[in-house]
């Protein structure tokens, strides 16, 4: 990001390098794009420090990701993270943060479940993603009233919140609606037609796909052509100016966390409809659609065009990161590692801002 | 008294304690208006350190050392971020969190290559105060606890009274008030919000150190398990003030040794994991709704 500045050239020249470097920082591309550069060689030198090679590592990360082979995975696996990051931007498009995506998700898998296995049929799979997003939204819904009413910030609670989802969720997998006599903590398997439609032979991707790709869509929508996606954007802008603007702003928290908690639910849906179209108990949170999902949503500033496209780079990072373990033997923990370190380098953009306004002081 | 009772005692004190440097962080965090959530990478990065410190060195002591200084140094990415740039501290502290339960992972593969437990024969835990052990009610409360459990209620108490009756104190406090006025009385406000920070990186060294050498002797893959999410709702339920936060933090050691007693009793772990979480916001809810009627009725 800062490796270009030239300053060790002659005056004259670069004082007009400096400026056209402040320009280019002031480029919205520069941050994000700077931010996985900069990720990208940390991780190297974490790599290289511990005697591996990178260039063998990130290869492989590639390779693993995005051979034809494991399109279809990769796929899959981006659908996933796009729902999630869309779970964390559009309350953060009003500056409140949604920490309780993992609660969220685990309880539209439930939701799934059950119903997808009570009601086996056509309905089954249009009414079990319904009963998900409706159950999840719910659960995200209760965090407005709390931070209204009870001043409990929508942060604090959805935190707080969730572990108890995630806990209530593995104990009714472990316990009444484990399958009977498996010994294993995870439902039974749903019957052919309470399973998510497939495209094609696809084994991964599927329908389900296509609903998150459509939620992308209505949240692109909302966001830009319509009255509450700017009440989203003024509250998030500025809380006071949207008040006084006649935003009510509880209100509009209780449908963003709504929203937000449906989206997580889809998620859980699809999943547990899809191969092995089970709830097992952790299976839905150890691939951390969560948190990559929010490094997605904050790369992409909450922006949905760019959300799509941040999600790519999770949904590489998490697949070909198996692969990277299994060839390069470098751990897969990288991928969380980097996920973290990207997220702080964007927080950090701030430091470009001091650096320009401490210059224009003198 | 039975001994029962004061095993009990001791249970809840051992439960406590991490969460309660972590808290005390917080609330020092607090106090000069950086809000601080990255309490639980800090511990558990803490955790790491003491183990590899512990197990490099042979001496758990060197471990916490090792801890304290590397969680101080961990803390400056979201201390100097915060208060000298200006950043966001909570995406700060998400990047953190998740950044400590990347490297933690990654570093218990390539240094010592296993995943998920890490504990080597030989390693070694913090001592227990057995010299207590002989002493009514101090011996089965204390005597099978490391030094760091009293040293945490003492802290939490020294830096209580500190903020409220000293000149630093009140300087800190200022800044959490009103940053502006403070920096207009000549406090230099980044700066002590840069220290308070990485004094609560220090801290939260401790409770990963009593977490991973003094409760049991092992480190495993996300082994805090939450605890630091606790100690930030421990922060808010208090009001920011460290001299309340180990009554906080005691009622969420109480859930988690009664969930251990329940547990043996044949409850399902799922259901006491969820326990603290549950009682955390049912005493938020029900402090706000108390406050708030207190508050009605002074304005009416």
């Amino acid at each position: 990001m800062t490796a270009a500045t030239p300053t060790e050239a002659p005056e004259p020249r670069g004082a007009a390098a400096r400026r056209l470097f402040r320009l280019a920082a002031r480029h919205p591309g520069v941050v994000p794009v700077g931010a996985v550069v900069l990720a990208v060689l940390i991780g190297a030198a974490i790599i290289a420090a511990a005697g591996l090679d990178p260039i063998t590592a990130y290869s492989a990360v590639l390779q693993g990701a995005l051979e034809p082979d494991s399109l279809d995975y990769t796929f899959s696996v981006w659908g996933f993270t796009c729902g999630m990051a869309l779970a964390a931007a559009i309350p953060l498009r009003m500056g409140e943060f949604n920490l309780g995506g993992n609660g969220q998700l685990v309880l539209g898998g439930l939701a799934a479940t059950v119903v997808a296995g009570a009601l086996p049929g056509p309905l089954a799979v249009p009414l079990a993603v319904l009963a998900a997003a409706v159950l999840a939204a719910a659960f995200g819904a209760v965090s407005a009233p709390l931070a209204t009413r009870f001043k409990i910030p929508i942060i604090i609670s959805t935190l707080l919140l969730s572990p108890i989802a995630v806990a209530v969720v593995s104990f009714l997998v472990r316990f009444p609606l484990a399958e009977a006599g498996s010994g294993v903590a995870q439902t039974a398997r749903l019957p052919e037609d309470a399973r998510m439609w497939s495209i094609g032979d696809l084994s991964y991707s599927n329908v389900g796909l296509l609903i998150l790709v459509a939620m992308m869509a209505v949240f692109w929508i909302v966001d830009s052509r319509t009255a509450v996606g700017f009440e989203l954007r003024v509250v998030g802008a500025n809380r006071r100016f949207g008040a006084y603007g006649g935003v009510v702003v509880g209100r509009l928290a209780l449908g963003a966390m709504a929203a937000a908690g449906a989206a997580a639910g889809i998620v859980g849906a699809v999943i547990v409809l899809s191969s092995p179209y089970r709830l097992i108990d952790g299976a839905l949170l150890s691939p951390g659609y969560t948190f990559a999902g929010f490094a997605a949503a904050l790369l992409a500033g909450g922006r949905p065009l760019l959300i799509p496209v941040t999600s790519v780079l999770f949904a590489v990072l998490q697949v070909g990161g198996a692969a990277m373990e299994r060839t390069a033997d470098v751990p897969r923990q990288l991928s969380d590692l980097l996920q973290g370190v990207v997220i702080i380098v964007l927080a950090l953009r701030t430091v470009l801002d001091a650096g320009r306004t401490g210059r224009s002081e003198h | 008294m039975h001994v029962f009772e004061w095993g009990f005692v001791a249970a809840v004190l051992l439960a406590a304690t991490p969460v309660l440097y972590a808290a005390l962080a917080g609330a020092l965090s607090a106090q000069v208006g950086v809000f601080n959530i990255a309490l639980e990478g800090q511990m558990l990065w803490g955790a790491f350190a003491a183990v590899a410190g512990s197990y490099y060195t042979g001496s758990a002591w060197a471990g916490i050392g090792i801890a304290v200084l590397s969680s101080a140094i961990f803390s400056v990415v979201l201390a100097v971020g915060a208060a000298r740039f200006r950043a966001d501290p909570i995406i700060i502290a998400i990047g953190t969190n998740l950044l400590a339960l990347g490297l933690t992972g990654f570093l218990m593969r390539v240094l010592f290559d296993v995943s998920g437990t890490f504990s080597p024969r030989g390693l070694q835990g913090l001592p227990a105060m057995s010299f207590l052990r002989d002493i009514p009610v101090l011996g089965p409360v204390f005597g099978g606890q490391t030094v760091l459990v009293p040293l945490a209620f003492v802290l939490c108490i020294a830096a209580g009274l500190w903020l409220r009756s000293s000149v630093g104190g009140l300087r800190l406090r200022g800044i959490g008030e009103h940053a502006a006025a403070a920096a207009s009385l000549g406090v230099n406000v980044a700066r002590t919000q840069t220290w308070t920070t990485i004094v609560g990186g220090a801290l939260c060294g401790l409770a990963g150190a009593q977490l991973a050498l003094g409760n049991v002797t092992v480190f495993t893959e996300n082994m805090t398990a939450g605890r630091g999410w606790i100690a930030v709702a421990a922060v808010m339920l208090v009001g920011n003030r460290p001299l309340w936060v180990p009554i906080a933090c005691l009622g969420f050691g109480a859930a988690e040794a009664f969930g251990f007693r329940l547990q043996g009793l044949g409850a399902p772990q799922q259901l006491t994991d969820a326990a603290p979480y549950a009682i955390t916001l049912l005493v938020l809810v029900a402090t706000r709704i108390r406050f708030g009627a207190a508050r009605r009725a002074l304005s009416s």
